[in-house]
């Protein structure tokens, strides 16, 4: 492989995440593990994002409810599998668990399904109220687990331990932090397959010119469809992810700001590309970690900081490092 | 009579009060070069989308092959074989030449929830791709992106693509629009090769063209059509002249 600006920036960024903790261990900053790992997971859900948003053209305000739901998920499973009761007794008996094999697998799923049920009447809409409806359906979630008093509404839930998986201690931050990396780069190379194979021509072709993918003889909307679940998906499994992270889930993490939070991370880091999500929410919590320390009023900074790249790179601070080229092609 | 491989019978369209197709009836033999000709705003275009599915007629019926298609999804009538190549240059900009071939290759080989493999790699697709580019006359080109193109090749590629699906029938909807003479010699000899291979119904301004090219050809005036021969009829029916071309003197052939 030819050694450019682009193998070099994703070579430095991967050796960067492999020997972080490393690093964290050394400046005596175990804090760091933690504030990666959160960086690691949500990058996941900014890639998940981009998948649909600068592959498929569909710009979506509601990419945390699926995050929601998948921390939900596991969250409500734990706590019952925890109490050893029933999440449901009718009209089949499912009791709780605590096992991440079968959490996390079914966080993916239920996100999965929402995403197949919101985008199958999303996507009947293009443009504004596309990005309207998605919106609306992300806050009518917002309003439900709000409402769900049985699983702390406002307050939120918390995880008792963390999950449980065969041969990883989840409880200690250093190998929760590669867990999250070793998911991270699976996903990637999962998305980089994913948009040069043929569903990912057709993915493409239809943000481009649905009406002449049609005219070609593609029924463009089961591609679309399809595109969002996987999407839903891959925002469920980081819901997972950080539900075990933060031991915490309250409604607060689908809500509409939030689902905005992981558009600017993809904006910022640069829409269509493999690796511009994740540089993105590298970016935006870092940034939102630094200036938080001189003032609470850190989105002043930020936001200017984003207008900036947005209109003077096109492809977001990845195509500013790796050059335009990119990995689009 | 030829057997019909397209046959529209008395289709209607309003927008509110007007009436796009009133009563529009055309019939395309097989291996014909069909040319649809009328003033603008004659309802060209609303009959080409009504066949092509984007948008529905309010009555009337659509029979391509055998098949009734009135009401059937744009994707399902490609499928069938009706290809379709745009007024306004569509082909993929972002994608290079070869991408956008295999693009249109991939479209008729079943479902494309494949995904794996890389779909430019693929063996069935790539045999496909180089025909596809020798057909219309750009060999060599395939790793250019299509917004490189000049407007004479967009317009081979976008061509080219119709008729990646190997279709029965294709439709050009103005093919010379915007083309220079260099590039409108370049298409006439293209057209007239593809007419050989292909059904077309040809959707066309240039009179000088559709004279030369066409086996046939149906005069649309107000979404009606008020005539339908050969092109020497068509220059020496009455109606045509009064409605169309008024006293001017008609295309000489």
């Amino acid at each position: 492989m030819v050694l450019n600006r682009q193998t070099l920036a994703i070579a430095t960024g991967a050796v960067f995440f492999l020997v972080l903790p490393g690093l964290a261990g050394l400046a005596e900053e175990p804090y760091l593990v933690t504030l990666f790992s959160r960086i690691l997971i949500y990058a996941l859900a900014a890639v998940s994002l981009d998948l649909m948003l600068g592959f498929g053209g569909m710009v979506s305000l509601g990419h945390a409810a699926f995050f929601g739901i998948g921390a939900y998920a596991v969250c409500i499973f734990s706590f019952h599998g925890f109490e050893g009761t029933p999440i449901l007794s009718w009209p089949f008996q499912l009791d709780g668990n605590q096992s991440g094999l079968v959490l996390w697998p079914a966080a993916v799923l239920l996100s999965g399904a929402a995403a197949a049920v919101i985008g199958a009447l999303s996507l009947r809409t293009t443009g504004m109220h596309f990005i309207m409806i998605t919106l609306a359906f992300a806050q009518m979630l917002y309003y439900f687990f709000v409402s769900l008093e049985a699983y702390g509404g406002d307050d939120g839930i918390s995880l008792f331990s963390r999950n449980t998986l065969p041969g990883i201690d989840l409880g200690n931050d250093i190998q929760f932090y590669y867990l999250c990396l070793a998911t991270l780069a699976v996903f990637l190379f999962f998305f980089n397959r994913l948009i040069h194979s043929r569903f990912g021509m057709v993915i493409r072709g239809s943000k481009e010119n649905e009406r002449r993918m049609k005219s070609l003889g593609f029924p463009t909307f089961r591609y679309r469809l399809a595109c969002f679940i996987i999407a839903g998906a891959g925002a469920g499994l980081a819901g997972a992810l950080i539900a075990n992270q933060t031991e915490y889930v309250s409604p607060g993490l689908m809500h509409w700001t939030r689902s905005g939070e992981i558009l600017v991370m993809v904006l910022l880091g640069g829409m269509g590309t493999l690796f511009g999500p994740v540089l993105g929410a590298a970016t935006l919590l870092l940034l939102e970690e630094l200036l938080s320390i001189y003032t609470e009023h850190w989105m002043i900074f930020l936001g200017p900081f984003l207008v900036l790249v947005v209109l003077f790179a096109r492809r977001g601070l990845y195509g500013m490092i790796a050059g335009s080229s990119g990995d689009h092609d | 009579m030829i057997e019909s491989l397209l046959s529209i019978q008395s289709i209607n369209k309003c927008f509110g009060a007007a009436r796009a197709s009133n009563n529009f009836s055309l019939e395309v033999g097989r291996g014909e070069l069909h040319a649809l000709i009328g003033p603008n705003g004659a309802g060209k275009t609303t009959a080409l989308n009504q066949l092509c599915g984007e948008i529905m007629p309010d009555s009337g019926r659509i029979i391509f092959d055998g098949r009734l298609i009135t009401r059937m999804p744009v994707y399902r009538r490609a499928q069938l074989g009706l290809a379709r190549s745009y007024q306004i240059t569509s082909v993929f900009a972002h994608l290079t030449v070869g991408e956008n071939l295999s693009l249109a290759i991939q479209a008729h080989q079943g479902h494309s929830f494949r995904f794996w493999k890389k779909a430019v790699d693929d063996p069935v697709i790539r045999e496909a791709v180089l025909p596809a580019m020798a057909r219309v006359d750009l060999e060599g080109r395939a790793d250019v992106p299509a917004a490189n193109l000049s407007h004479g090749e967009k317009r081979q590629l976008e061509v080219g693509m119709a008729l990646a699906g190997q279709p029965k029938m294709l439709l050009l909807d103005e093919p010379y629009a915007g083309m220079g003479p260099g590039g409108a010699v370049e298409l006439t000899k293209l057209i007239q090769r593809l007419k050989t291979e292909v059904t077309i119904l040809l959707v066309e301004h240039d009179m000088g063209a559709v004279f030369s090219l066409a086996d046939r050809i149906t005069v649309l005036v107000y979404g009606q059509a008020i005539a339908s021969g050969t092109p020497d009829e068509i220059r020496t029916n009455p109606a045509v002249r009064e409605a169309y071309l008024g006293d001017e003197a008609l295309v000489s052939p």
